[in-house]
């Protein structure tokens, strides 16, 4: 019987979040990543752009407030802050492929052992095509970071030697953020920083198709309850 | 006199032609030109190849075409959505022809045709399916793919405000794809909530010169109070 208690999406999204500086211009892609603006410190100042076309969003709009014509990229109602701005697509765009973006923060089906990530499609073919931003996002800025669980519904890796799945982008992902651990992207391979408390090097090893390897310095993973 | 303005929507859409390529500006529903693509699904037009972001929510906008069985095509970056079923059966059952571009390389191909660009390099899609196909050059030790640009016959915009020379404002997250393409086609529309004089949009903050605009209709706001309270009401439901 194993003696650990996996994190949830927004205790994942809790932790990527205590990486994030004061100053940093974020994107964050659709799934986990999108509970990070709840946990960033609010003691620091970072400005959200969004690829259909603002930078500065803020939080969600409050009742009576809400506006059709103040959409993020997931189609959903948000507000701007003081200081945001609108644009055009081509601008957005050259924005992230430019590598104006401090940070990219993404969900993903895969990641490989070389930093390749597959988020935009299984390859079901019975499903419509569609790639959106997730491309762009990747190949433009210098710090993509993934939030994802370690493995899927069916206990099956999601860290692989090689993605399985259409591929994004190669060589982009510099770090992981899982339910088990937190992973860095370096040349040599995947760098175990952090482990969640009663989990093993052993277990996590064994639910990774990749090969890890485990830092000298490596801390327990922990997040508050959420 | 230089007059853009037609009071009349079947008048402003009547040189589109079968077999025509439409840009249709838009992210999601925001920014569409609802009332134009409702008076081309009032036509007898066909064979039409649409170039936009998106492939119509619900059974509104490029929906309203397609069940309308005027389009062989559409050319896009993010077809699918929660609502978009009318596409989603044309491609189960093979009716539809999609081709699908990161949504960067999609703009600055428009873009690239706006400007009398031949194309550009880009990293975008290289090692993946999307590089299938294209030129690979080395540039300063990087792999990029060639992309060339993407122009339309026609191009459908929404816009905030315009005056009678074609110059428009655009309002919040509507601006999205717009701008680029009333750059790219032979014949450019735009659907505005308001025509102001001329003079009264302040030369610093008109976004789309009126130089790339050759028709102006006023349309008659009939989705406003439809897409705030779906999009409201969807919002409210999802942070219950």
């Amino acid at each position: 019987m194993s003696n650990f208690k996996p994190l949830n999406k927004k205790q994942i999204a809790w932790r990527a979040a205590q990486d994030i500086v004061d100053g940093s211009v974020i994107n964050l892609g659709i799934g986990i990543p999108t509970f990070i603006s709840d946990y960033v410190n609010p003691g620091i100042e970072v400005i959200y752009h969004t690829e259909n076309g603002m930078l500065g969003m803020g939080p969600n709009p409050k009742r009576e407030e809400e506006d059709f014509y103040l959409q993020n990229a997931s189609k959903e109602l948000v507000t701007i802050v003081k200081g945001g701005s609108y644009f055009d697509s081509a601008v957005s765009f050259t924005m992230m492929r430019g590598g104006h973006l401090d940070i990219v923060f993404l969900g993903s089906f895969q990641v490989s052992e070389e930093g390749d990530i597959a988020n935009w499609s299984t390859g079901d073919r019975s499903m419509v095509p569609s790639v959106g931003g997730a491309m762009d996002l990747v190949v433009g800025c210098s710090d993509v970071r993934v939030l994802m669980q370690h493995c899927t519904k069916n206990n099956k890796p999601r860290l692989l030697k090689r993605c399985t799945y259409p591929l994004t982008a190669k060589k982009v992902v510099k770090k992981i953020y899982t339910d088990l651990a937190v992973i860095d992207v370096i040349s040599s391979g995947l760098l175990v920083k952090e482990i969640l408390e009663g989990l093993t090097f052993e277990k996590l090893q064994n639910l990774t198709e990749a090969k890890l390897m485990f830092d000298k310095n490596c801390k327990i993973l922990k997040a508050p309850a959420t | 006199m230089i007059n853009k303005c037609f009071d009349n929507i079947k008048e402003a859409i009547k040189d589109i032609k079968s077999g025509d390529s439409i840009l249709i500006g838009g992210f999601g529903e925001c920014g569409v030109p609802l009332e134009l693509i409702d008076a081309i699904a009032d036509s007898n037009i066909k064979e039409l190849t649409i170039i936009s972001n998106n492939a119509g929510i619900a059974d509104r906008g490029i929906a309203k075409l397609l069940q309308a069985k005027m389009v062989k095509k559409i050319i896009g970056s993010y077809p699918r959505s929660l609502d978009s079923y009318v596409v989603d059966d044309l491609y189960k059952k093979e009716l539809i022809e999609l081709e699908v571009i990161p949504q960067g390389t999609f703009v600055e191909r428009i873009r690239a045709a706006g400007a009398g660009l031949g194309g550009f390099y880009t990293l975008v899609g290289v090692g993946t399916m999307m590089a299938e196909g294209k030129e690979i050059k080395i540039i300063e030790g990087k792999e990029y793919i060639f992309e060339k640009p993407l122009r339309g016959n026609v191009a459908l915009i929404k816009a905030y405000k315009a005056d009678r020379w074609g110059n428009l404002v655009y309002k919040k997250t509507a601006r999205n794809f717009n701008p680029v393409m009333a750059t790219a086609a032979d014949l450019v529309i735009a659907e505005v909530d308001e025509i102001v004089e001329l003079g009264e949009l302040d030369p610093e903050d008109i976004v789309t010169p009126g130089i790339f605009v050759d028709r102006i209709y006023q349309c008659k706001k009939v989705y406003d109070d439809l897409l705030q309270n779906v999009y409201v009401k969807k919002h409210q439901m999802k942070n219950k």
